[in-house]
């Protein structure tokens, strides 16, 4: 059976179970986020795709869409917000941009340029990061990870490997690899897995390549993230 | 992030074989089963002094779980480590009311007397002092753990015997118990804290109180499958406990009787049973009164539980028993052997065919965010303790996925109460819309600290006036999460119609810095954000290095506007309650308290929070040296 609720004014059909965003992108309509792919369960973690649902904030990517829900997306208010958390996620780690491989390809900084973003606002924490160089074909950059969780998924569900993990707590938050020694080499990751795939940002990066397309010509150079996001997410 | 663990010498040195014998023996012991994960590894720390790699090694392939799961796990919660923190782990709390007591300067003591570094490990491997946070003990303060077990009343005096039993390595067995004499400190009681219950009662009572026709039948399969609705005694309960207009006592104020029929009436899955929770995770700063209530009255509690059991249909049941109150744990675990033996836990309980229910306890490990209901049952599955998407709530796919409550101590004790004496007898006592009573934990600057169980309706004046506080700035009632009133407000009542509580009460007299109460409260939560969702985990961190900014000078009107945006970003987009109340203290205090902020107001332009001397430091430390030339210019502010 079909259903229908309205976003921005707009109105959305939807199926039993969708959520909020899933029927949004199936619509057409892009609403931002950074956690959640297409392929994969919901995390809800990052709140990018933060929208308002009937007056209330909620995570649209976790929120399953209720016949005549009125949703707000594209407002100034919510955009802030949105900008807001992106700044937050720049500041956190360690992004760099000029001088990093996945410029044009990355999903945070395309997110920033569709939200405006001019400038990080908030100090950065330089944290201090190791790079984990041990694989023969990948290159682990920790500096970039925006604890998104999409790697963790994509080994656990799809590869069947559980190469990725989060640990710590709070801003102690960080990745870590399914090995006594905590190197990359050290487990039975491959580049062929899926979770080599599916990064948002730079950490997981392929070796011996670098800039074999021209920054400038890139996926977001071509077209704003508003109108690439779909199926082809982290590539 | 790489681990060094090149050397690990001394007193945290263990064979891979002994160490797997020791895993080998609590995996066992929990049935091999993974949604122990944080039990096992808290049992194998017991005995390891940490998790040692080959510990993991052998946790990963005895309990089939990978690698990066029980890390990830581990490295969640603050009472767990990967790395050696030696023989004695001293852990200093350090809440506003221990720092109010002196702890610092005791910590200072106990550092410089067995030569150890604060937050390290010592060179021989034996020792490590750190701070934690709230222990719960503020009303005998300031209060530390050693290795998980809490040491009250702490004097200059005790630290010095302290120093010296770790320096002869006498074993903790063979301290001195007096240390370990936790206080109840019961300074008015009423229902609850007077109750001259005997266990059992209330179930009794529960039974009875069912139409005598439809009871031992509909219990025939399970307490709740089979029972017409409306009839019986489960149905006959529950209308007591919602005739009573009990609501939770955690802090959130729900409900009982709906959050217990909601449960009551999930579609169970095939397999599945219903869940008890007993969440006794105390965590908001200056709480105390559920390890009051455990102590004092583990019975009460329990029964209530079985109380609820039997009215929503459930079969298993958890205590969530904060790290924090590991002392507690084998006289809890006693008193259920008790009742099993007594026929009140167990199977056909009071002789009532299919009434079966027992309960388990698990316990925490230093993670404020589990007292939090969806992040409890992720910790009772063995997980990181990450609060859950909802909906789905835990009352339809709680723990493991099956109905679950999840009260408050003082709630279950409350519903064997009114089990016991029925709904109406209850919602006579306290105001029209908070019924029954409430138990504070009052603390801080008053002459009584202690427990005082009032009925709702209690001024804020009169508490005061009990606890023997005089001159007094400011109550932070339910804690940093709650609300900071000031002597204008302190005719406003406790109750859910105006300032209800989970049961914090910290006194604070005229001397007090309300900036610095502030700050500690933002340091809390900046520490305790479980890191799973942006707005939270970054967000507190920035409210953190503000709050250290206005403190070190560099404050300026233009942080307020900051102060003010983070605020409306963390309610809207955080993912729990924690992220949604981690500004409160701070916009509390800058409303009431505007001159402790000005004060610190050196600049009136914006001022960047970097400041050169204070980036020195380290190297000061290095060089050994303190002298004026090693300074750029005079600091403003104290220590951090
Ligand atoms: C960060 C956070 C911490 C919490 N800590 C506790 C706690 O320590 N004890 C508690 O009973 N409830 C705590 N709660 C509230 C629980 O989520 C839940 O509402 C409560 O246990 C329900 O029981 P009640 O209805 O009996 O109050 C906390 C909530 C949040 C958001
Ligand atoms: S990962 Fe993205 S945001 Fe980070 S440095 Fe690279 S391009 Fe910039
Ligand atoms: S490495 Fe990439 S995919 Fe994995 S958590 Fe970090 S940002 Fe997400
Ligand atoms: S995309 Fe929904 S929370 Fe990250
Ligand atoms: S990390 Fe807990 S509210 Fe975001």
């Amino acid at each position: 059976m079909s259903h229908t609720f309205t976003l921005d004014g707009k109105v959305i059909p939807f199926t039993e179970g969708q959520t909020i965003i899933q029927a949004a992108s199936a619509a057409g309509v892009f609403i931002p986020h950074l956690c959640y792919h297409p392929e994969f369960k919901a995390h809800g973690s990052c709140k990018l795709c933060t929208v308002k649902v009937n007056g209330r904030h909620t995570a649209s990517c976790t929120m399953r869409a209720a016949p005549g829900m009125v949703v707000e997306s594209e407002t100034e208010e919510i955009n802030a917000e949105r900008r807001a958390l992106t700044q937050m996620l720049f500041v956190e780690g360690n992004h760099f941009c000029p001088s990093c491989e996945k410029s044009g390809n990355c999903q945070l900084q395309a997110t920033a340029y569709h939200l405006g973003m001019m400038s990080p606002h908030y100090d950065h924490f330089f944290p201090n990061r190791a790079v984990d160089a041990s694989h023969p074909e990948v290159l682990l950059d920790f500096n970039r990870c925006i604890l998104c969780s999409l790697c963790v998924r994509a080994s656990r569900d799809v590869d069947g490997k559980n190469v990725f993990g989060l640990s710590g707590r709070g801003i102690k938050t960080h990745l870590i690899v399914n090995a006594k020694s905590g190197q990359l080499a050290d487990t039975d990751f491959s580049l062929a897995d899926k979770a080599a795939q599916v990064c948002p940002v730079g950490v997981i990066l392929k070796k011996r390549r670098g800039f074999a397309v021209p920054i400038g010509e890139r996926k977001y150079d071509q077209a704003p993230i508003s109108q690439t996001a779909d199926t082809t997410e982290g590539r | 992030m790489g681990c060094s663990r090149e050397v690990i010498v001394g007193f945290n040195e263990m064979h891979a074989e002994a160490v797997a014998g020791v895993v080998d023996r609590v995996v066992n012991r929990y049935r091999r089963d993974p949604t122990c994960m944080l039990q096992i590894l808290r049992e194998v720390q017991e005995a390891c002094d940490w998790i040692p790699p080959e510990a993991i090694d052998h946790l990963q392939a005895t309990l089939g779980v990978p690698r990066t799961k029980i890390e990830g796990v581990a490295g969640f919660y603050s009472f767990i480590y990967t790395e050696p923190r030696g023989k004695y782990r001293v852990l200093f709390s350090d809440n506003i009311t221990d720092r109010m007591q002196g702890n610092r300067a005791l910590m200072e003591r106990l550092c410089n007397s067995l030569w150890v570094e604060r937050g390290k490990v010592s060179e021989d491997g034996l020792v490590s002092v750190g701070k934690t946070a709230c222990t719960g003990l503020c009303d005998q303060g300031p209060g530390m753990l050693v290795n998980n077990y809490a040491i009250a009343g702490l004097s200059e005096q005790r630290i010095d015997e302290i120093a010296e039993l770790i320096r002869n390595k006498v074993p903790m067995a063979e301290w001195p118990p007096a240390f370990f004499k936790i206080q109840d400190n019961i300074r008015r009681a009423d229902i609850l804290l007077n109750a001259d219950f005997k266990p059992g009662e209330a179930l009794l009572a529960a039974r009875a109180r069912a139409p005598s026709d439809g009871l031992n039948a509909s219990n025939m399969r399970s307490w709740r499958e089979g029972l017409p609705s409306g009839i019986g005694g489960p149905a006959a309960t529950l209308d007591e406990i919602k005739r009573a207009g009990l609501r939770g006592r955690g802090g959130a104020g729900f409900t009982t009787g709906l959050k217990w029929e909601a449960c009551r009436n999930a579609q169970l899955k095939p397999g599945h049973q219903r869940i008890v929770v007993c969440n006794a995770d105390e965590g908001e700063p200056g709480t105390f009164k559920d390890r009051v209530l455990l102590s004092r009255c583990p019975d009460l509690v329990f029964e209530g539980m079985t109380v609820a059991a039997y009215a929503v249909g459930a079969t298993r049941g958890f205590v969530y028993l904060r790290g924090e109150y590991r002392y507690l744990l084998d006289h809890l675990n006693a008193v259920l052997a008790n009742r099993r033996r007594e026929n009140l836990l167990g199977k056909d309980i009071c002789g009532l065919p299919g009434a079966d229910f027992d309960i388990e306890i698990h316990v925490g490990a230093g993670a404020y965010v589990c007292g939090e209901e969806s992040a409890l049952i992720e910790s009772l599955e063995g997980k990181r303790g990450t609060p859950r998407n909802r909906p789905p709530f835990p009352v339809t796919n709680g723990y493991l996925d099956q109905p679950t409550i999840v009260n408050n101590v003082e709630t279950f004790a409350a519903a064997a109460l009114i089990a016991l004496n029925g709904g109406e007898w209850y919602a006579a006592i306290g105001t029209k819309h908070s019924a029954g009573t409430k138990i504070l934990s009052v603390s801080g600057d008053c002459e009584r600290p202690g427990i005082y169980e009032y009925p709702f309706g209690v001024s804020i004046r009169q508490v005061l006036e009990d606890c023997g506080a005089t001159d007094t700035q400011a109550v932070q009632v339910s804690g940093p999460s709650g609300i900071c009133v000031a002597e204008d407000e302190f005719d406003r009542i406790i109750g859910f119609e105006d300032i209800p509580t989970a049961g914090a009460f910290t006194v604070f007299n005229k001397t007090r810095d309300m900036f610095e109460v502030a700050r500690n409260y933002v340091h809390f939560f900046q520490h305790e954000s479980c890191g799973f969702c942006t707005p939270c985990r970054v967000g507190t961190s920035l409210l953190k290095n503000l709050m250290d900014k206005l403190h070190y000078g560099s404050g300026s009107p233009y942080d307020f506007a900051e102060i003010e945006k983070l605020n409306n970003l963390l309610q809207s987009m955080s993912h729990c309650g924690l992220g949604h109340t981690a500004c409160n203290p701070v916009l509390d205090t800058i409303a009431k308290f505007r001159p402790a902020y000005d004060k610190r107001m050196m600049q009136q332009d914006f001022t960047p929070a970097f400041n050169l001397d204070r980036a020195l430091s380290a190297a000061r430390q290095m060089t050994g040296r303190d002298d004026a030339a090693a300074h750029l210019e005079n600091e403003h502010g104290g220590q951090s």
